[in-house]
């Protein structure tokens, strides 16, 4: 990452981003806390067990709310042909995966991997796509 | 859409930055741009014929 971001509305992803991945993380661990000492009871196990998906949930809103203020509309562009491909590859992937486990081809589940997880995986394969089709995979860091 | 962009840069010795900074627009998009990867808006083709105090139809023609 660079030391200096010009871009202001890559400024406030990038700033938005590490609250939410720091918020992330520590409700991870709170909430992981919490149901093994066995404080999870009834609704408030409910609520616990929501509270990690909250700052993913929040990832989707920063990553549109780039898209509404990166002013530069290439780079926009950029972006919306990136967040197609992730949704698109999130679909394609849980949507195979639904039809495999429908014909008990594999295992109930999702191991940890859900769609959000093959979402931002979707987003980093959209900027190879956007590298190999376009030869830009998106704002380089040094843009104003 | 072919255009002069990078011709008439050249003529002015704007490098790349200097005329992503003029048109307040990242570098990447005028690279763009002068490569006929991407083809601009109607407000930015406005401003870039501003800048360069051409008609629009002088920077940019109908092409592939």
């Amino acid at each position: 990452m660079p030391a200096t971001i010009k871009n202001p509305a890559a400024r406030r992803y990038t700033l938005r981003l590490f609250v939410l991945m720091t918020a992330y993380v520590l409700l991870l661990i709170f909430a992981k806390w919490m149901f093994k000492r066995g404080f999870a009871e009834g609704a408030l196990g409910y609520v616990l067990a929501v509270l990690p998906a909250l700052p993913i949930i929040g990832v989707f809103w920063a990553v549109m709310r780039l898209l509404v203020e990166q002013t530069d509309e290439y780079l926009r562009m950029l972006l919306v042909r990136q967040c197609l491909f992730a949704t698109g590859f999130a679909l394609v992937v849980t949507t195979i995966r639904e039809w495999l486990q429908n014909f008990d081809m594999i295992a109930a589940g999702d191991a940890g991997f859900g769609a959000a997880f093959f979402w931002f995986a979707g987003l980093g394969l959209g900027a190879l796509f956007n590298k190999l089709t376009i030869g830009d995979a998106g704002w380089d860091g040094g843009c104003k | 859409m072919k255009n002069r962009l990078k011709v008439l840069r050249a003529m002015r010795d704007w490098s790349q930055a200097d005329l992503a900074e003029k048109l307040e627009v990242s570098r990447q998009s005028v690279n763009a741009i002068e490569t006929g990867k991407y083809d601009p808006s109607l407000p930015l083709a406005f401003r870039i014929a501003d800048l360069f105090g051409l008609p629009i139809e002088e920077i940019f023609e109908r092409g592939e």
